[in-house]
Order: C-alpha cells, then sequence, then structure tokens
C-alpha cells in the first residue's frame, strides 16, 4: 500500500440526511482539528428535515477542507466524495475534481434506490461508465455493517444507524487519523446507552480495518500539522461563537446577559448553545414570536440588563419597529442577523448576504443603527463582542450580520483569553442627582438609569422627545434637531473604532477587492494566489458598515478599480457608491452557496488582463 | 423618602394630562396614584409599561418609572424586565385595541407564563387614538367611522380569553366607581403571578355611555354584581336577586322564592365557577365585577431563577476561561 503526503484535501461526504453525515462530517472535522491541521469547514442541509428517503431532495452534505497550509474556505473542488447511495452521488458528482476518489456505499446503489433516486435501472452509474476517470472504492456498508453487527441485541434499524461509523473509521484510515477522540466522543454520547456504544465502536473498528486489510482504498495519505501562529487551540462553529462573544459582552460590562429569540434557521443555534450557559446567569427566552423576542430584550434592557435578540432575515422584518423603539429609547440591544436566502421564506437553509441593506435601512422614520459584521466563523466571537461593546457605550441598538455559511462552518480558533479581551463601560447615571434622561456627552451619548435608582425615575417612550429632558414634544425645530443629533452620534462612533486595515496587497495596486462578511475566506484565497502570481491586488475587509471606518474613503484612492464581491445582487456596492461616489463595480453570486474563490480569482484575472 | 410617607401627589408627574375632558382615564389615574402610597414599594422599583393608545399615555403621568413603547407590546417588554429585573413592581397599561387586537398573542402568552405583574386593560369598546374605529371588544352591529354600515366582527369576550389562557388572577371593575377600583387595584398587586384588571373605561368622543347600565344609578344595581368571596350571588335594588345554579345553567331567582343558602356562593379558586363567571356577558344577566379567579401558580422569573440558582450548583458559576477553552484543545508549538 502506498503512502503519499499530501499538503491539502477536500472531501465530501453525502447521504440521506438520515444518514448521519453531518455527525460523520463533524468527528472528522473535530479529530482533524486535534491533528493539528488548519480546516474550514461547511455542512450543506436538505431543506426539509424528513425529507423522503433516498431521494435528491433528501440529501444532506457536509464539505471540509484540511492541511498543513492554511485553509480559509471549505475549497471549490473536491478531492475526494463520500456518498451513502446514488442519490448522494448523482446531486454532488459535479463537485469532485477530474480524477477525484470516490468511496460509495453499493448498497445505496441498488434497484429500490434507483427507482427512489428517480432513475432507470439503465441510468446506475455503476455501469453506465460515468464513473470512468475517478478513482472509485466501493464497499456494501449495509451489509458489513450488519455482519459486524450480528451478535448485537439490536434491531436491524438501530443496526443500520452505525453504518456512517463504518465510513468514519475507513476514512480515518486513509488519513492516519486515530480513533481516539470519536471513542470519547462516542463513550460521552452514548453513557446510557452500552450496546449502542458498543455497537458503533465496533463498526467505527470494523471501517477502519476494512481499510487496512482489503485493496479498497486508492491509497493512505497523511497530511502534516499546520504551521500556525504558537498557541491553543480549538475547533469552533460560528454560531457558537456568537453566543460566547455574547457571554463574554456581559461578563465585561458587569452586566446580566437576557437573550430573546424565536426559533428559526440558522440562527436557533445561538439560543441553543446560550440555553445551555444558565451558569453564567445568562436567561435566554424562547418567546411567542420575533416581536416578543426583541420586545422582551427591550424591556430587559431597560432594566440594566445587556439585551440580545437573534433571528434571520424574516424575523427582522418583523423586528422593526421595536428596532425604532430601541433606537428612540437610546438603550443597549444587540439584533443578531444569521442571514439566510432571500426574500421571503426563500432558501431557508441557504447563505446570503442579502439582508444587508435591510439592516442598514429597514425602519420608518430616520433611524440609522451601527452595523457590525462577522466574516469567519471564530470572528463571530470578537465581532458579537464588539457590537455588544457599541451598544453599551453608545447606548443604542446595534445590529450584527452573520451568515449561513459561517454559522455552521467551523474552523481551528486560538480562541483568547478573558484577561485580554477589551473591558466594556456602562455610562451609569449617579442616583440622586439631578437628572436629564437625554443630556448626553461629547459622544452625544445620554447617562442611562436603571429602575431600582432613588430618585432618577423617568419615562422614556417612542414619541418625539424634547432635547434633554426627554419630554414629549411635537415642536418641529426641536424634531429636526433631535433627527440630526440621533444620526450624528451614530456617526461618532467612527471615533471610537479602528481604522480600516488592509487584508493583504498595498496601498497603492490596480485592484482593491473590498469584502464584507463571510466572503472573507474566498477572497483572501484568491488575493493570496494573485499576489504569489505577482497581480496588482489587494483585499480590505470590512467588519463596521454603520459607520464605515474614517479612513475609508482615503484608502479607496489608493486603487484603479474597486471590486466588491458579494452573495447578493449588489448590496454593499450601493452604500460605498453613494458616500465616497467611487465606481465601484460588483461582482454577484446569488446562488446559495459561497464563492469558491476561483470564481473571484478569475473575475479578477479577467479584469487585469482587459487592462 | 420612607414608602409610608407617600402620598398620591408624589406620583403625579409635572406633565399636563392631555386626556379629552370627561374621559374616564382620568379617574383611573386617579385611584392608581392613591393606591400607591399603600403598597409599600419604593417609588423607583415601580415600572409602569404601556403600548400605544389614548390609555398608554398614562406612564407619562406617574412618577416612577416608565415606557410609552409601541402599540401592542408592552407586555412583551414587561416580560423581559420582570425575567431581568423580579425585584421590581411593574404595571401594565393597556387598551382593547392595544392588548386584544395587536398585542392580543402576546397577551396570553404573558398570562400562561404568569409573569407577576399587573395589567390594566382599559376597555372602551373603541379605538380612542385613531378617533374612532370599532375594537375587538366593541358589540355587533356598531357603527362607527369604519364600520358605517355596523361591525360585522363577533367581539371578544376579555375575560373569558384570559381564562382559556391560564390567567392565575382575573378581575373587573369601572371607571365612575373609585372605591371599587381601588380595591380592584390593591388585590391585583397582592397577587402573586399576572393579574389582569379590566376596567370599563369611557370614551366620551367616540363611545359614550357603553356601560352606563353599570355605571348610572337608574339601572347600576339591576345590572350589575358585585362578586365578593364566600358570599351568595345578590343584586337588585333592594338586594332582592339572586344566582342560582341549575347544573351548568345560572338563573336569576327572587329571594321572596329562594333561600339565600341556595344561591351560588362565590369561591375565586373555583376555575369553573369562574369560567361560568365570565359568561355573564349578555343582556339576560348582570355582568360581574370585582375578583372572578386566583389562583396560586409558580411564576415564570421564580422558576427561571431557580434554573440558574441550579444550574450554578451543578457546574459551578460560570468561567469565561473554562468556557473559551471548551473541551478539546490542542497546543501549536
Ligand atoms: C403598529 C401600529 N399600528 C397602528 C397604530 C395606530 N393606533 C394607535 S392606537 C390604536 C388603537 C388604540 O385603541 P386602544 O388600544 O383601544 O386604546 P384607546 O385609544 O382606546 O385607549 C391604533 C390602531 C400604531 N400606533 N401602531
Ligand atoms: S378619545 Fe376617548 S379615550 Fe381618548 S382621551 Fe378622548 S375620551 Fe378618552
Ligand atoms: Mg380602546
Amino acid at each position: 500500500m502506498t503512502q503519499e503526503t499530501v499538503e491539502k484535501v477536500v472531501i465530501f461526504f453525502a447521504g440521506d440526511s438520515g444518514d448521519g453525515i453531518q455527525l460523520t462530517g463533524t468527528q472528522f472535522t473535530n479529530t482533524t482539528a486535534l491533528h493539528g491541521n488548519d480546516l474550514s469547514t461547511f455542512p450543506d442541509f436538505p431543506a426539509e428535515i424528513r425529507a423522503p428517503q433516498g431521494t435528491l431532495a433528501g440529501v444532506s452534505g457536509f464539505q471540509i477542507s484540511f492541511g498543513s497550509t492554511e485553509i480559509y474556505t471549505p475549497g471549490d473542488e473536491c478531492d475526494v466524495l463520500v456518498v451513502m447511495n446514488v442519490a448522494a452521488l448523482k446531486a454532488n458528482i459535479k463537485r469532485l475534481k477530474k480524477g477525484g476518489a470516490i468511496i460509495l456505499n453499493l448498497d445505496g446503489f441498488d434497484k429500490r434506490n434507483m427507482k427512489l433516486a428517480g432513475f432507470s435501472e439503465e441510468q446506475n452509474p455503476l455501469f453506465d461508465n460515468s464513473l470512468e476517470g475517478y478513482q472509485v472504492s466501493e464497499m456494501n456498508v449495509t451489509k458489513l455493517t450488519r455482519e459486524c453487527l450480528v451478535d448485537s441485541v439490536l434491531g436491524t434499524k438501530e443496526k443500520d444507524r452505525c453504518k456512517n461509523m463504518f465510513v468514519l473509521g475507513f476514512i480515518y484510515w486513509m488519513y492516519n487519523r486515530t480513533l481516539d477522540h470519536t471513542i470519547q466522543f462516542l463513550s460521552d454520547k452514548f453513557k446510557n446507552k452500552p450496546d449502542v456504544f458498543d455497537a458503533n465502536i465496533k463498526v467505527l473498528k470494523a471501517g477502519y480495518n476494512f481499510a487496512n486489510t482489503c485493496e479498497v482504498s486508492s491509497g493512505r495519505f497523511e497530511v502534516k500539522p499546520a504551521k500556525m501562529a504558537r498557541g491553543t487551540y480549538r475547533n469552533i462553529m460560528g454560531n457558537q461563537a456568537a453566543a460566547m462573544g455574547f457571554i463574554a459582552g456581559a461578563q465585561q460590562s458587569g452586566l446580566d446577559l437576557f437573550y430573546g429569540s424565536y426559533p428559526i434557521t440558522p440562527a436557533s443555534d445561538i439560543l441553543h448553545e446560550l440555553a445551555k450557559h444558565k451558569n453564567f446567569k445568562v436567561r435566554s427566552f424562547q418567546a411567542e414570536d420575533e416581536i416578543a423576542a426583541i420586545s422582551a430584550a427591550i424591556g430587559a434592557s431597560f432594566g440594566g440588563a445587556l439585551g440580545v435578540t437573534a433571528t434571520s432575515g424574516p424575523g427582522v422584518a418583523l423586528k422593526g419597529e421595536a428596532i425604532g423603539l430601541a433606537f428612540m429609547l437610546e438603550l443597549p440591544l444587540v439584533i443578531v442577523n444569521v442571514q439566510r436566502g432571500g426574500p421571503s421564506t426563500g432558501l431557508p437553509t441557504k447563505t446570503e448576504q442579502a439582508d444587508l441593506l435591510q439592516a442598514v435601512y429597514g425602519r420608518n422614520g430616520e433611524a440609522p443603527v451601527p452595523v457590525i459584521s462577522a466574516s469567519t466563523p471564530s470572528d463571530c466571537f470578537s465581532a458579537a463582542l464588539e457590537a455588544c461593546r457599541i451598544a453599551i457605550e453608545h447606548m443604542t441598538p446595534v445590529f450584527f450580520l452573520s451568515d449561513g455559511y459561517i454559522a455552521n462552518g467551523a474552523e481551528p480558533w486560538c480562541f483568547p483569553q478573558s484577561k485580554d479581551l477589551p473591558s466594556i463601560k456602562p455610562k451609569m447615571a449617579t442616583a440622586n442627582t439631578d437628572y436629564l434622561p437625554y443630556k448626553r456627552d461629547e459622544k452625544l451619548v445620554r447617562n442611562w438609569a436603571v429602575p431600582g435608582m432613588q430618585g432618577l425615575e423617568h419615562r422614556v417612550g417612542g414619541l418625539e422627545k424634547e432635547n434633554e429632558t426627554g419630554n414629549v414634544s411635537y415642536d418641529s425645530d426641536n424634531h429636526q434637531m433631535m433627527v440630526k443629533t440621533r444620526a450624528e452620534k451614530v456617526e461618532r462612533i467612527a471615533d471610537f473604532i479602528p481604522d480600516q486595515q488592509l487584508d493583504s496587497g498595498a496601498q497603492q495596486a490596480k485592484i482593491l477587492v473590498l469584502g464584507w462578511g463571510s466572503t472573507y475566506g474566498a477572497i483572501k484565497s484568491a488575493i493570496k494566489e494573485l499576489l504569489a502570481e505577482g497581480k496588482s491586488v489587494a483585499h480590505a475587509h470590512l467588519r463596521y458598515i454603520v459607520p464605515f471606518p474614517n479612513n475609508l474613503g482615503k484608502l479607496l484612492e489608493g486603487y484603479d478599480h474597486i471590486v466588491i464581491p458579494e452573495i447578493n445582487n449588489g448590496q454593499l456596492i450601493k452604500l460605498i457608491r453613494d458616500k465616497y461616489l467611487v465606481d465601484a463595480k460588483g461582482l454577484n453570486k446569488i446562488k446559495g452557496t459561497p464563492f469558491q474563490s476561483r470564481e473571484i480569482k478569475n473575475h479578477l484575472l479577467d479584469l487585469l488582463n482587459g487592462d | 423618602m420612607e414608602t409610608n410617607k407617600y402620598t398620591a401627589k408624589d406620583f403625579a408627574t409635572d406633565q399636563e394630562v392631555r386626556w379629552c375632558p370627561g374621559c374616564g382615564d382620568y379617574s383611573i389615574l386617579k385611584q392608581v396614584q392613591t393606591v400607591m402610597p399603600e403598597i409599600g414599594v419604593p417609588k423607583e422599583d415601580i415600572v409602569f409599561i404601556s403600548g400605544i393608545g389614548c390609555s398608554s399615555r398614562f406612564p407619562y403621568y406617574m412618577e416612577t418609572y416608565g415606557m410609552h413603547s409601541i402599540h401592542g407590546r408592552a407586555t412583551a417588554i414587561a416580560s423581559g424586565l420582570k425575567a431581568a429585573r423580579p425585584d421590581l413592581s411593574v404595571w401594565i397599561i393597556t387598551g382593547d385595541g392595544d392588548s386584544l387586537s395587536i398585542g392580543g398573542n402576546h397577551l396570553i402568552h404573558l398570562l400562561r407564563r404568569n409573569f407577576d405583574t399587573n395589567i390594566l386593560l382599559f376597555n372602551n369598546q373603541i379605538y380612542g387614538l385613531t378617533k374612532g374605529q370599532y375594537s375587538p371588544t366593541s358589540e355587533e352591529g356598531k357603527k362607527t367611522k369604519s364600520t358605517p354600515m355596523g361591525s360585522i366582527d363577533h367581539p371578544f369576550n376579555p375575560l373569558a380569553l384570559c381564562m382559556g389562557a391560564d390567567a392565575t388572577f382575573v378581575a373587573r371593575t369601572m371607571d365612575r366607581d373609585p372605591k371599587h377600583m381601588r380595591q380592584m387595584l390593591q388585590r391585583s398587586n397582592e397577587h402573586k403571578g399576572t393579574s389582569l384588571l379590566e376596567i370599563y373605561q369611557n370614551c366620551n368622543v367616540f363611545n359614550d355611555g357603553a356601560f352606563f347600565g353599570y355605571t348610572d344609578k337608574a339601572t347600576k344595581s339591576e345590572q350589575t354584581l358585585f362578586l365578593e368571596h364566600g358570599q351568595p350571588l345578590i343584586f337588585g335594588v333592594n338586594k332582592e336577586k339572586g344566582i342560582k345554579l341549575d347544573g351548568f345553567k345560572p338563573i336569576v331567582v327572587s329571594l321572596d322564592k329562594v333561600t339565600e343558602d341556595e344561591l351560588w356562593v362565590h369561591d375565586e379558586k373555583n376555575r369553573v365557577k369562574a369560567d361560568l363567571l365570565t359568561r355573564f356577558f349578555g343582556e339576560d344577566l348582570p355582568r360581574p365585577f370585582g375578583v372572578f379567579y386566583s389562583e396560586e401558580r409558580t411564576c415564570y422569573e421564580d422558576a427561571l431563577q431557580a434554573q440558574i440558582d441550579q444550574a450554578v450548583e451543578l457546574k459551578g458559576e460560570g468561567d469565561l476561561d473554562t468556557l473559551l477553552r471548551g473541551s478539546n484543545t490542542w497546543e501549536i508549538e
């Protein structure tokens, strides 16, 4: 058997949504992370949880790219495609590179599965030569799993549920990984079900040994640990990181965290994560709808807590009026939008960046709200923490934008220590002093008096307020002045955020690629390759969209062309053109999937060549 | 200031009260300001939260913490406030449109969760602030600006709705009976859990006289029934009539024909009877006022706190570094 050392591998696992594909993917990811590889993952869920078995609609996928070099994206093309049935193969063969490896479960290619997938017998890819040119490893996963469990007391259905472990064991052998992490995981998961635990372990080992002894595999590979910066790492997913960012925001400000939310894909995992951490005094509240969720968070903030609410685009549409209220009240509040494909219910399980303008403009009246975005799974932590800082120190609702891609994606994270995190200082009023609720400091921020503070009783509300006193006022000059003041307050936040940095490239070049959010990895990979080829390109990635960093206009002047790739029909580009009057060009993809780095690279090459 | 030294004046703000002259809201404001000194809570620990409507201007006139929020959401805002700050005395001010139309969803969810808050539902059977459209409590056939041929909506029976949502305290009073209103405000305050107090409130501009039958001297004693725990249901000018149960059917009887011990004796703890009482909603039976139902049930905020305490006990107080580190890490040298 040959053993080859490779720098980077992309594997795609695909099967029925009931095949345990996501678990297989996550286990391989965690083991790979512990092995010291850099990595990036991307789960691809079917829209229906229980789509009919064996159908194309029911295919669930999980992509991982890992390597001994830096990895910024889950990869454009796959080197290995692991498929549990014919539907999974048909749906994903286009992802596989020419000459790539296919590992397939023969039992998923029988008459029945062909029919379920909607194909005739003649279309069976095993016999129509369509797999020629790929390295195919075939095995009867279902049969082998059952054989391995003949002595088990489990029923056939339960036995069949172990078959993902066979595949996982097989892949572990192929890439020289230990089984330790998964064994530990299974022993925790099935603590109270020894029979299920035994069966899973047995099948996992059987898959590993099968790969070792049978000649089906196309070889064994070694992917050495990556040379990453020194430090202690863990694996992290975006929603998990965001949840931790909010807990950190509460700790660093000394406030209690109140989290109000109504379940919606792909934001629900933040609720699940926070609900687990009640020992951090997190008050998580599953409300009756999105309006109640944000309203409750506003109530909590009024009471002196850090109110946070998360949802996806449709939920933000419902929260609009309440965001306006929080803006008028000038209370801290973080609104999370884990974006998904729109409009309306759109593509709930797919990713998109199409809610940026909704965040920036989507309210009645003049109601600008700071907008912050996260660019990678681990970046969700610091972006969420920063959203908390701005909300609390500037007394304003803040939008935090993530999306399905980074929310569910994972990467290694050199996590920070709490002592290195910024401290956040709420602007509390002092009890028993003369209190004018809407008197402002030089940042135009008001003082915060919360119930329980003696002598500071006051009323707030959504009606226009008189300057300083906060009393209801219908005076026209006062209204204009207040509208301008509230806008200026948000603008001045620019003085309290870092200048925009270049991610790579020089201050002056032909092309600047200006990105925001989850396009980070794909842009970074493309630019890295182009710079290595000596091309005149640079990359800047925005975290702050409202307000923009003070130096952004100046920075844009250094380039002949500005290209703005977005997973939408062109939204940041409108803001940039509007504010800086530059002739920026969009690169837009609206397919529910992230950019591949080569799509960006090819686009830039065309532009450079056309010059 | 010590709480026992407060007077009603201490709860008045410097803001000019802006309801129409003669509006029932004035009376409610006065009774609430009168009761506040008696509840023994420092001003700074009291919060009034309202939605939108004429009635929802209320917090501006109360010298406590307050929020005039958005239409229908006061109940949801108060839920979050109470979850975060169980120590506060939280009062919700809402209209019939605010609580039963746009905010109907939040109202029923607040009731089932049983946050310890007090809801004062100002029912004037009309949209006052938007100048007189029919509301979800307006009677069928009502002619308003939006129903020139009469309303074809079947109205809500608010208290029956609240009983259906498993409210733990349900009561009714009216703007023109200050003494009764003060009693009901006291009872609402004493109840641990969500207390819902419906207040019949006259909108003399858009729905004048909606409740005259219950408030006017000439008809009041015939058309109203004041509930007292442990007392038989008796009404009439000379207290000459009573209510008797015939199976599940309430019937009006004359006291010269039946004795008092045959009458329905009011029991606030009896859910089935309270349900029946909320159904005294037509012309044939007098309209009940008082506490219909009162039950002790765990409040959401207490259960939430108990879970937090339990989590701290099981896992220890949360340590951010432990959380950040997770369960699987590796070193890069
Ligand atoms: C979202 C929204 N929709 C509509 C309105 C207009 N509006 C204000 S108050 C109100 C109805 C008020 O009726 P009610 O709650 O019974 O209060 P009342 O004025 O009778 O005290 C309406 C429809 C609004 N302010 N906000
Ligand atoms: S419109 Fe009716 S409810 Fe509103 S203030 Fe006037 S009288 Fe009162
Ligand atoms: Mg009304």
